[in-house]
């Protein structure tokens, strides 16, 4: 149960080199290990969609992937987000809209935002709303959200 | 109340602006600090062995496998924890003959619900912390449990607490005027259903999670706290692990939610305490989604039996119920689980010019999860009874259910008056937010395409509620019967020596915009740009004294302070100032962070001039001048219990009479909350509780086995609203500030979650009415809606 092996992966441009417990999932790995709390834990089960991260460019669970499935993978946090001005805009539209209270299901929410909006995804509000249908958030009625995503996609069009 | 007359038309007032809040860059760079982020040295982890009965008694425990397992520090049973944690009952005099057994933080001899601990795991991490709890080994001599609250106070019923005799918790009846009488009057029509509410919890996106860290050094307890009410834990922690209450901190950062779920005393928080004094070193408990669904408080779980009588005109006459409701083996500590039962009894029919009202509550102990207090408490089901009620009886005297509410609400003229329960009421309006609510809804073109549906064979339905929302509570909530829990709260204002204010509070934030709203408050009372405004609270250390957010009091109660605080700060900081200037403090203001001419605006000294003189070269000043740069307020609410809002909701609904499914169309929901801070931030909070609402009525469900088994302990399987389900919600506001304070802030987080239910039941079964079918128990489940058409 204990069993370890060693990992290498690049985590928010960084090289990371482990040797993690085999049974370890992702997201754990990423709060434990390297001290990256900005993804959340809601359920562990695949439901909640806090722990929403980027693999390889696309958004996954992080508590339904093992560490060690990480292997040679690409992971982008919502701390790597930070660094980069790619969710410059949402993270303002979010802002601005107050499409987040208490704040802990926003990292994945924002996750998923981004590869709708990244992916060409209309500002179509019904479309939206199923996206990020993988998402809970309990504080908000998500209609901030929903608006936030839409000011992005909307501005985006314009320029 | 008197006070500052100008300060909501002071040119850098923030008050009612739509102003971001400043801290959400922190919480969108993933730098927020939830309770599980914290990483202390020489931390271990707990977990817990649990019940898996309802009811059993506990005969033997064996840990020495366990204890041998890679990791395990240490282990404990109820009996160990026994010696360092006194026992707590959780009654309050006020609630007079509620009573409740002592309660231990780990069960002792006999479990009492499937989930209670049993045993806790200390290891070097969770994971090993749950490896050791698989291989405990305890015996179980399982009891006869009694789970239905229904039958729980039958003679042949187990007795849970063997020296009560029975297991009924508590009883009240209010009687007013004579329900008989009218209810038997000639003209009179009654109606009569049965309601019933399912449990539900709160799921907060974060789960429960305690961090306690101890220092014999200095016998120091420190607790990061992922909760409302800092102070109250103090208190508790205080009491019951025998450390002076000065020697405990309790720090709350960020929350991720809470809605009244992370407001009590729960035994696995109380045990990593313990441990950690006994192991003095930090200890942390998180639970996982499954333990949170079988500990966190549950609530609702009632059955009501209600009656109304209307005459000819449609006028009520009497509302007559008896409401019984389960709350789990004990009365949860320390806010006692008889209050959403009393909130019941309170407020049922509020809104209504109302003459004979007769009530009765019963709380009873049964084997399953413990009920207690979660967002909008009582308020679902007695806007549920009465509402529900009202547009039955309409449809038998055949009014529409908006004329029958014009003609039984209290009319906006008729304040300060009291409802029939006996509630104080004052500042309401409910005829102007349902005049309003019918206009933004266009009430009539949707009636005309209800009749257009009904042609196709399609179902849609219009339901509506006329609310009250019980907020800002005075010490007569919790205070009065005993409890630990402040009912005034405390704001500080500091301007430092760059010219900042820098200002804390006692209420807390869970993500409301608590914080955002004070530094609104403060930065255009004081006069300094919000940008320079830091803020503090949640820190029992730093902050001053006070209650906590809960029963929507932050912006009422909190912001009131705040107000005055601010206020206070700068009449004090122009005392300074027209000493420095020679000027009289009466023609000088404080704008945009610096000294000004009050008449015409001309800057006379920047803020920092005037603070850096003060903290620096105090040898400038006169040495009778005694120049104070801070000040602290507190508030409590005076004269009235409570400080009620009103709000009227509308939902507008599809039933698909063949899956049984509903979809919710539209919501729109007009709220008086006195005056609006922010907006923005109201708007989404009433829109996050009406998904709240939304959730109980339809989805959301606690399902127990017959032998006391929750069954649907996964995200999986408890129905929770997502994005695609819910529509759009508008929002409108009328504003009737209360006379109880200068800001005239109410509280409006609950309002969703209250109302939202009743407009729910009501729109279904205006959907069902033509099917002559109706439906009265939540969640509407699909199921239960093919059921009430006989289909199945
Ligand atoms: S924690 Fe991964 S989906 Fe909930
Ligand atoms: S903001 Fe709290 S869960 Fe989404």
């Amino acid at each position: 149960m204990t069993q370890t092996q060693s990992i290498q992966l690049t985590v928010n441009g960084e090289p990371v080199n482990a040797s993690v417990p085999v049974r370890m999932n992702l997201v754990d790995f990423l709060r434990q290990e390297l001290g990256l709390t900005g993804s959340h834990v809601g359920c562990e089960h695949g439901v909640c969609g806090a722990c929403t991260i980027e693999v390889d460019g696309a958004p996954i669970r992080g508590c339904l992937m093992l560490a060690v499935q990480a292997n040679g993978a690409t992971v982008t946090t919502v701390e790597g987000l930070a660094d980069t001005d790619r969710a410059d805009a949402l993270k303002a539209a979010f802002r601005d809209r107050n499409a987040l209270q208490c704040g802990f299901c926003t990292p994945g929410m924002l996750t998923s935002a981004l590869s709708y909006v990244e992916s060409g995804g209309p500002a179509d509000r019904t479309a939206i709303r199923e996206h990020i249908s993988g998402n809970y958030c309990r504080c908000t009625g998500y209609q901030a959200i929903v608006d936030a995503i839409c000011d992005v996609i909307g501005k985006e069009a314009k320029s | 109340m008197t006070g500052p007359a100008t300060i909501f038309d002071r040119p850098n007032t923030y008050i009612g602006q739509p102003t971001p809040r400043q801290d959400t860059d922190r919480l969108l760079q993933g730098r927020g600090k939830y309770v599980d982020d914290v990483q202390l040295p020489r931390m271990v982890h707990a977990a817990f062995h649990r019940s898996p009965h309802a009811h059993a008694k506990i005969v033997s425990i064996d840990v020495s496998a366990a204890k041998a397992m890679p990791g395990v520090i240490a282990i404990y049973t109820g009996k160990d924890l026994a010696e360092t944690v006194t026992p707590y009952v959780g009654v309050l005099t006020h609630l007079a003959g509620l009573r409740s057994a002592p309660q231990h933080p780990i069960a002792v001899d006999v479990a009492r619900w499937q989930g209670e601990p049993v045993v806790m795991v200390v290891a070097t991490s969770r994971a090993l912390a749950e490896d050791a709890v698989e291989v405990i080994e305890v015996e179980y001599d399982p009891l006869p449990a009694a789970c239905d609250a229904e039958t729980a106070l039958d003679a042949s019923a187990p007795v849970i607490h063997k020296d009560f005799g029975s297991n009924l918790a508590w009883e009240r009846l209010v009687d007013v005027g004579d329900v008989e009488a009218a209810l038997k009057a000639e003209g009179v029509t009654v109606v009569e259903r049965e309601f019933r509410f399912g449990r539900h919890t709160g799921v907060t996106l974060e789960p429960r999670s305690a961090v306690c860290d101890y220092d014999p050094s200095e016998n120091q307890l420190t607790m990061y706290y992922s909760g409302q009410a800092p102070h109250m834990m103090q208190v508790i922690l205080s009491k019951h692990l025998g450390v002076p209450e000065e020697n405990v901190r309790v720090i709350s950062n960020d929350v991720g939610g809470s809605f009244g779920i992370k407001i009590h005393t729960y035994g696995d928080e109380v045990a990593a305490a313990a441990v950690a004094k006994l192991l003095k070193r930090p200890v942390k408990f998180t639970a996982d989604r499954h333990e949170s669904f079988l500990t966190d408080i549950h609530a609702r779980d009632h059955v009501v039996t209600g009656k109304m009588g209307v005459d000819a005109n449609g006028k009520i006459v009497a509302i007559d119920f008896d409401d019984l409701t389960g709350i789990g083996p004990f009365s949860m500590y320390p806010r006692t689980s008889a209050i959403e039962c009393n909130q019941v009894l309170n407020l049922t029919g509020a809104p209504y010019d109302l003459e004979n009202y007769r009530a009765r509550g019963r709380v009873v102990f049964q084997n399953k999860n413990m009920m207690c207090q979660y967002r909008a408490v009582g308020h679902p089901i007695a806007m549920a009874i009465c509402d529900g009620l009202i547009e039955d009886a309409a449809r038998a005297i055949n009014i529409d259910p908006v004329e029958m509410r014009r003609r039984n609400l209290m009319r906006d003229d008729s304040y300060p008056r009291a409802s029939a329960s006996g509630m104080k009421l004052d500042d309401l309006s409910h005829q102007k937010a349902l005049d309003r609510l019918v206009e933004i809804m266009d009430y009539e073109a949707l009636r005309a395409d209800q009749e257009e549906a009904r042609k196709k064979g399609i179902h849609r339905g219009i339901g509506f509620v006329s609310m009250v929302e019980v907020t800002n509570p005075s010490p007569m909530f919790y205070g009065i019967g005993g409890a630990p829990i402040a009912s005034q709260d405390g704001a500080t204002a500091r301007l430092d020596a760059g010219g900042a204010l820098h200002i804390s509070s006692s209420v807390t934030e869970q993500g409301q915009g608590t914080n955002a709203i004070l530094a609104q408050i403060a930065a255009g009372v004081f006069g300094v740009p919000i940008e320079r405004v830091k803020v503090t609270t949640g820190d029992t250390a730093t902050v001053p004294y006070g209650g906590g957010t809960w029963a929507s009091r932050g912006a009422g109660i909190g912001g009131e302070a705040m107000l005055q605080a601010a206020h206070a700060l700068k009449e004090q900081v122009l005392d300074v100032a027209a000493v420095m200037l020679q000027a009289e403090a009466d023609t000088l203001d404080i704008r945009n962070g610096a000294v000004v001419d009050a008449k015409n605006g001309t800057e006379r000294m920047p803020l920092a001039d005037l603070a850096r003189t003060v903290y620096y070269r105090g040898n400038e000043l006169p040495s009778d001048l005694n120049p104070e740069l801070i000040a602290t307020r507190h508030y409590r609410v005076t004269d009235f219990p409570f400080v009620f809002t009103n709000g009227a909701m509308a939902a507008h609904v599809e039933v698909d009479t063949d899956t049984g499914f509903t979809k919710v169309l539209g919501f729109w929901a007009v709220e008086d909350c006195g005056r609006v801070i922010n907006p923005m931030l109201v708007d989404e909070q009433v829109r996050g509780g009406v998904v709240q609402g939304i959730g109980g009525a339809l989805y959301e469900e606690c399902i127990y086995s017959e032998d006391g088994q929750m069954l649907n302990t996964t995200m999986a399987d408890y129905m929770v609203p997502m994005a695609a389900e819910m529509p759009d919600i508008v929002v409108s506001h009328i504003e009737t500030p209360s006379k109880t304070s200068v800001l005239g802030a109410k509280g409006a987080g609950e309002a969703g979650t209250g109302g939202a239910p009743a407009a729910l039941l009501n729109a279904v079964n205006d959907a069902l009415a033509p099917l002559d079918t109706s439906i009265w128990q939540m969640p509407m489940t699909p199921e239960r809606i093919l059921k009430v058409l006989g289909k199945v």
